[in-house]
């Protein structure tokens, strides 16, 4: 298992890199000549061929790829074309930090109610109850976000006002619980299915018959013995969860008018702003990456059963 | 002895030897709610194929003096905001849902996913590693925005390249058609589609590989391309299809989030996408229209929601049906 962390952890800046490569070669595929963007349209012939030799764009894409590179690991994502040669990371990182924030909250959603009712659905397990859970989670679950979103908009914000209907104000405000739960239903949805399944599992085990035998409440065994142990396979599907809601985070700042990263993206791409698109892209990439290696890494602490093989 | 009992029982149960195809169908049939939503499925994709069999009016007719109205005879869905039939537009819409998957998953999923899995679970070594990694890297982005980068980076090139096409050939209406949209959409999908879909097969290759009927077949001689087609293909057929089953749902939303984004089908084509996004207007813009007209968002997202819900209900029915051991 060490062997194996080891090698993950050899990779990861590998696939980083390649991610790099791949997005930055689409951003060379994008229209536009940047040294034309960034002087505007009046530029002279001879401006442009000097702007193109400063950004290094007439030598070969390998040598510009290197600079990219070297860049990033300074911390430099190059400038953005579309708000006077700002810095890219100067303009996306507050933009992230509320993404972020956003996710984390839908997170939070989507684990407390997805982890309780999975186990619940699993323990009501031959009763009406487990396949009503489970088919409201699964039509809860295609449930388009373009859906969910406008509804709770005009349930709770236009008719009832309980909320505000838009914006952003922070981590801890009334304005994120609306998006949050736009994200989180989905999510919670993932997290019921996977909880249902491995408590099923768990529920069957011998040392689960054992616990009870020897007599102990039904609140030590649900809780000590089978919860804890069905939590452990969950982990892992974290990681996929987290990208998944990410993607839904986009359509759901649109919509909210929140001022994070979706918006921040297709407003880069309608002002071809590919610098700061490419670095968002890689970015968001790079934390999951990172998510997904320090969910892994996690795990075997959690379970020593995984270290030993 | 109780399982014993149980077993003869299930024998004399069962049907008279027939196709394995009669009997999947006949297990399938026996789940309503999987038959149900494979009816609905089948509605629906109906209505988009004829769709100009069952258009009332044309999807760009505007008509400025029955805007944002309620259903009626006229207009069986009501009007949008520049008073195009709702109606019409949906079933268009559904059409270039119908497209787009059948596209992506012909191209991306079966084409490359199943060949690609095919030779690196049969080849092994570095063929195998060097198409994992680069699945990696792939799956290394948040899936959504690879898709928005690939559409946003790849349209001025297609579109570029369709006018090239359309100055030297003399064939005209290429752009105007549409299938510039088509074809950033189905490549900006494939690599949401191919790598599962190659991992699947990958790993069920590289068990039967080993299986001793391919040994066999090996060792009296039989060319690997043969091995490959006729004694491996058809037994991974099974999962092939419960992953199609079950991704066809995640394609169709996908199109509808990029031309929701306006990234895809282009305005006046119709799409779910555009639909939705013209009401809720990405943001802002139109809140009044949400506000006043929510009405207008109902016939887009319920097909949208119909299709991801029965699919996955039809992939669960599938899964269990396609793979007995599973059950």
């Amino acid at each position: 298992m060490l062997a194996y962390i080891v090698r993950r952890l050899l990779w990861t800046p590998v696939l980083l890199a390649l991610a790099a490569f791949f997005v930055f070669f689409m951003g060379t595929c994008a229209p536009g000549d940047p040294a034309e963007l960034r002087l505007g349209p009046r530029a002279t012939e001879e401006r442009i061929i000097v702007e193109r030799a400063r950004l290094g764009l007439d030598k070969p894409l390998l040598f510009q790829y290197g600079k990219y590179v070297n860049g990033i690991l300074k911390g430099d994502f190059g400038d953005s074309y579309h708000y006077q040669g700002r810095p890219v990371l100067e303009i996306l990182l507050p933009k992230l930090w509320v993404s972020v924030q956003l996710n984390i909250a839908a997170l939070i959603v989507a684990v407390s109610i997805g982890l309780p009712l999975g186990f619940y659905a699993a323990k009501k397990q031959g009763t009406g109850r487990d396949p009503a859970i489970v088919i409201t989670m699964l039509i809860l679950y295609a449930m388009p976000i373009f859906f969910t979103a406008p509804f709770l908009i005009l349930f709770f914000a236009v008719k009832l006002h309980w909320v505000p209907a838009a914006g952003w104000d922070g981590f801890f405000s009334l304005q994120i619980i609306l998006p949050a739960v736009t994200i989180g239903i989905p999510g919670a949805a993932i997290f019921v299915r996977h909880m249902r399944a491995s408590t099923l599992e768990v529920v069957g085990q011998e040392y689960v018959r054992t616990a009870h035998a020897k007599g102990m409440s039904n609140f030590v065994v649900n809780y000590r013995h089978i919860a804890r142990n069905a939590l452990l396979p969950i982990l892992t599907i974290m990681g996929f969860t987290l990208a998944g809601m990410f993607g839904g985070s986009l359509i759901v700042e649109l919509i909210y008018g929140i001022p994070g990263a979706g918006r921040l993206s297709l407003d880069a791409i309608f002002q071809r702003d590919f610098p700061v698109l490419t670095a968002l892209v890689l970015l968001s990439s790079g934390m999951l990456v990172l998510a997904n290696l320090a969910i892994d890494i996690a795990y075997t602490i959690v379970d020593p059963r995984i270290r030993l093989q | 002895m109780a399982s014993a009992t149980q077993t003869d029982h299930m024998i004399d149960d069962l049907p008279p030897a027939r196709g394995h195809w009669r009997n999947v169908w006949s297990r399938f049939r026996k789940r309503r709610l999987a038959l149900v939503s494979l009816i609905i499925i089948t509605f629906i994709y109906l209505l988009g194929i004829f769709a100009p069999v069952i258009q009332t009016h044309d999807y760009q007719e505007t008509n400025l003096r029955r805007t944002q109205e309620g259903p009626s005879t006229e207009n069986w869905l009501g009007t949008d905001r520049a008073g195009r039939d709702l109606y019409t537009r949906v079933v268009w819409g559904i059409q270039t849902t119908v497209i787009i998957t059948v596209v992506s998953f012909v191209t991306g999923s079966l084409f490359l996913g199943v060949s690609v899995g095919l030779v690196a679970g049969y080849f092994r070594g570095w063929i195998d590693a060097v198409i994992m990694r680069v699945g990696e890297v792939v799956s290394a982005f948040p899936d959504i925005l690879l898709i928005i980068l690939l559409a946003a980076t790849l349209r001025p090139r297609i579109l570029e390249f369709a006018r090239n096409i359309e100055d030297s050939t003399g064939i005209n209406g290429l752009v105007s058609s549409g299938i510039v949209d088509y074809v950033v959409i189905g490549i900006a999908l494939l690599p949401l589609s191919w790598f599962g879909m190659m991992r699947l097969v990958r790993g069920q290759v590289l068990v039967l590989r080993d299986a001793e009927y391919v040994q066999a077949a090996r060792a009296m001689g039989t060319s690997t391309p043969r091995i490959l087609f006729r004694h491996i293909l058809p037994n991974v057929v099974s999962p092939i299809i419960v992953t199609v089953s079950f991704g066809i749902g995640g394609v169709a939303l996908s199109e509808v989030v990029l031309s929701f984004f306006g990234l895809g089908v282009q305005p006046p084509r119709p799409s779910l996408g555009v639909m939705i996004g013209e009401v809720t207007a990405r943001g802002g813009a139109s809140v009044s229209v949400l506000r006043d007209h929510p009405e207008q968002l109902l016939a887009p997202i319920i097909v949208v929601w119909l299709l991801i819900f029965c699919w996955n209900i039809v992939g669960d029915a599938l899964n269990d049906v396609l793979n007995p051991r599973a059950r």
